[in-house]
């Protein structure tokens, strides 16, 4: 099996130890890894902005570059979202509909086709999950909270399977963080706002890490804890799934 | 030689800044979060007690795409079944056309005082200060909509029109208006003597006007939603009844209305069905009863396959309740009568250029999709909106440029690795003061991260790539 790994633009500037550790999960889950080092970005930044048109050609690029892998995997819903829902764009050629159909989020791969079971991980916090809104009801990584079917979460289980870690309950278990790409910017005070709400959640209900399989929301809900110093960190569901001694 | 015509400069809603400036009072902003997260908990509550609720969703949805899909057979059925029974059917292409079609069935008349259940789409029409202009007096007789007509304010919300406001404003705007004591701000009272005081109006009434939840094509008949029965009291007490609705509230047949009364309370407000459900046929005995059947835009829309589906809107409000941009920037913020999510997706075909920013106040989380009774994909029509705005030429000049820029950088992955290198040195080497400059607007209230030395595809490519085994530089 050929695993690709692709690593969204920003963690790959920012955040570089989120992708380490996705690497490693998967390394030692018996996985093949290869990194095309020619990747940039999937296009979502434009494409949420309204210029879907001028990312055409990042979008042609990704596909080129991972048609040959029988699966992609991505530390972020969000990403695996665009590329599956909006790469609808281009012309639905055979890469492009393997490339949308086996682009998948990190924990989705890891329970559907891997089927994880076990992991051999340590991470003694109390833990805050953040669902994403693009893993939640892009991906449906988990079921959300409006609809009337059965309960479940593949991030929570898989995070259910690291010794030691402890799940903070929260009262709005799917509310968004309000990071949403340039909203972050346009919208600034409402962000900003939706934020912080989310923060005083978790921390209320005793959490010291918040996690999530996107850190785009947890860039956003972390600037904003580190600024008002407030007692919580975070930290990408692929770190916690490695462990905490890495 | 000519002279270029001017471009007459309207308004463009400005939701950001009205969203700004409702946050600013984060005590109301936390109230008023707090009143509609409770509205969308009693909506939970009631979906789960129906076991069959998604397959409920799929059925009203399919029911308004097949309705849509022969919106012009089934309108021309309702128009012969409704005459057939006695009603008087109109057809309005617009708001105007509405608004002079009201007007001559009151003035043919004399009607003085027009007493009027909610109506959102008399509100759309800009029903009331056109009729005012002809010296009609116009009462809204449910109370929410009372509330913002005394305060001269318009709706917030659809289905609770004055959501945003507290019982201690509505005891001091009521102690001004109809004379309640001052400081009376217990909701029982409040609403005492808001009944007493529309009583008066509705015996003086000399006709009445209500909205359509649902018209009936096979049986010409319509069905009308309230919950403190203002409808029927109104047309019960008066001799004229006008019905306006839009053309998209028809369903084919009777059979179908369960399907929709099941999931219209229940995702609007969490009641099983609202308190009130009146079923007109026919006028009663000596009464006049008119239909006037709206356009405005909407055979436009339906025109628009990638956005027809927002017809499919059965106005419960469920998505507005549970929008966390909604929650948190009131619906004046919307600058439209319809607000929230379900606003953005029709209002931008009204005039795309004035509401251009609504498909932008929105993170696409998806909770108005899984919330919609008829499953309408709002945050999918939001998506194509937007590339709507950039493709109509409305998108900023600055917004072009990053955006172009953007293309550039990630069509070339040197140019990335260059650009990203560049942008983690400057984070580094400025001086807090110049990161944290005011036009740095993600850095107002939030720290950025800390940019690492090496990006990840540097470290892989030193340490793991095939490449660097080649050049034997692995570890």
């Amino acid at each position: 099996m050929r695993v690709a790994l692709f690593v969204p633009c920003y963690i790959d500037q920012l955040y570089p130890a989120v992708a380490r550790a996705t690497l490693e999960v998967l390394e030692r889950q018996g996985c093949t890894v290869s990194v095309p080092l020619g990747q940039t970005c999937c296009g979502q930044p434009m494409a949420n902005a309204g210029f879907e048109a001028g990312s055409v050609g990042t979008m042609q690029r990704f596909v080129d570059l991972f048609a040959d892998f029988n699966y992609i995997v991505a530390p972020s819903g969000s990403c695996v979202a665009h590329v599956r829902e909006h790469y609808k764009r281009l012309p639905q050629n055979d890469a492009v509909q393997h490339v949308r159909a086996r682009t998948m989020e990190l924990c989705e791969f890891l329970t559907d086709v891997l089927g994880v079971e076990q992991l051999d991980a340590r991470f003694p916090h109390r833990v805050g999950l953040h669902e994403s809104c693009h893993g939640l009801r892009g991906l449906r990584l988990a079921s959300s909270s409006e609809l009337q079917v059965p309960r479940f979460s593949k991030v929570q289980r898989l995070l259910e399977l690291v010794d030691g870690l402890e799940l903070v309950p929260l009262d709005r278990a799917d509310e968004c963080c309000g990071f949403g790409g340039t909203f972050a910017v346009t919208e600034e005070a409402l962000s900003v706002k939706m934020g912080r709400d989310r923060l005083r959640d978790h921390v209320a209900h005793g959490a010291e890490i918040i996690t999530a399989t996107d850190m785009s929301c947890l860039m956003h809900l972390g600037g904003l804890a580190r600024r008002q110093q407030m007692p919580v960190q975070i930290r990408h569901v692929a770190e916690i799934l490695r462990g905490e001694d890495g | 030689m000519s002279t270029p015509l001017p471009e007459i400069p309207l308004p463009v809603i400005d939701h950001a800044a009205a969203a700004a400036r409702f946050v600013a009072d984060e005590a109301r902003t936390n109230w008023h979060d707090a009143s509609l997260w409770q509205v969308r908990q009693k909506r939970d509550r009631a979906a789960q007690a129906v076991p069959e609720w998604e397959a409920l969703r799929d059925l009203a949805s399919k029911i308004k795409a097949h309705t849509l899909s022969r919106l012009d057979e089934y309108l021309a059925q309702f128009e012969e079944q409704a005459t057939a029974n006695g009603i008087q059917v109109h057809w309005a292409k617009d708001a105007a056309e509405h608004n002079q079609i009201v007007h001559a069935i009151l003035a043919r008349h004399g009607v003085q005082r027009l007493v009027k259940s909610k109506s959102m789409l008399t509100e759309e029409c800009g029903l009331n200060p056109y009729l005012e202009a002809q010296g009609i007096e116009v009462v809204d007789t449910d109370l929410g909509e009372r509330i913002v007509q005394l305060a001269g304010e318009g709706p917030s919300h659809i289905v609770m029109p004055a959501i945003h406001v507290k019982k201690e404003e509505i005891g001091a705007l009521f102690h001004e208006k109809i004379g309640t004591p001052a400081g009376e701000a217990d909701p029982g009272r409040l609403t005492e003597a808001a009944r007493q005081h529309l009583r008066a109006h509705f015996l003086s009434a000399d006709a009445a006007l209500t909205g359509v939840n649902f018209a009936i094509a096979e049986t010409g008949g319509f069905v009308v939603c309230t919950n403190e029965g203002n409808a029927d009291l109104g047309v019960h007490l008066t001799p004229v009844h006008i019905a306006s609705m839009g053309i998209e509230k028809i369903i084919p047949a009777a059979e179908h209305l369960g399907v929709f009364l099941r999931l219209l309370a229940r995702s609007a407000t969490g009641q099983d069905l609202t308190v009130y459900t009146s079923h007109f046929h026919r006028p009663r005995q000596g009464q006049e009863l008119h239909v006037v059947l709206v356009d405005n835009g909407r055979s436009a829309h339906l025109g628009r396959a990638d956005f027809r589906d927002a017809l499919k809107c059965i106005r419960c409000g469920a998505c507005i309740n549970t929008c966390p941009i909604y929650r948190r920037s009131g619906g004046h913020s919307y600058g439209s009568t319809v607000p929230g999510p379900i606003g953005s997706i029709l209002t931008p075909g009204i005039d795309l250029k004035k509401y251009q920013h609504l498909p932008f106040a929105s993170t696409l989380c998806g909770s108005c999709g899984d919330v919609c009774p008829v499953k309408i994909d709002i945050p999918g029509q939001l998506y194509r909106w937007r590339q709507l705005v950039t493709e109509e030429g409305h998108a900023g000049r600055s917004k072009r440029r990053v955006m172009a820029v953007a293309g550039q950088i990630f069509r070339n992955p040197r140019l990335f690795r260059w650009a990203g290198k560049l942008g983690r040195r400057l984070l580094r080497w400025l001086p807090q003061r110049a990161v944290y400059h005011q036009r740095n607007v993600w850095g107002r209230a939030r720290d950025l991260p800390e940019p690492p030395r090496q990006s990840f595809l540097e470290w892989y490519a030193a340490h793991r790539s095939d490449n660097a085994n080649k050049k034997g530089h692995d570890q």
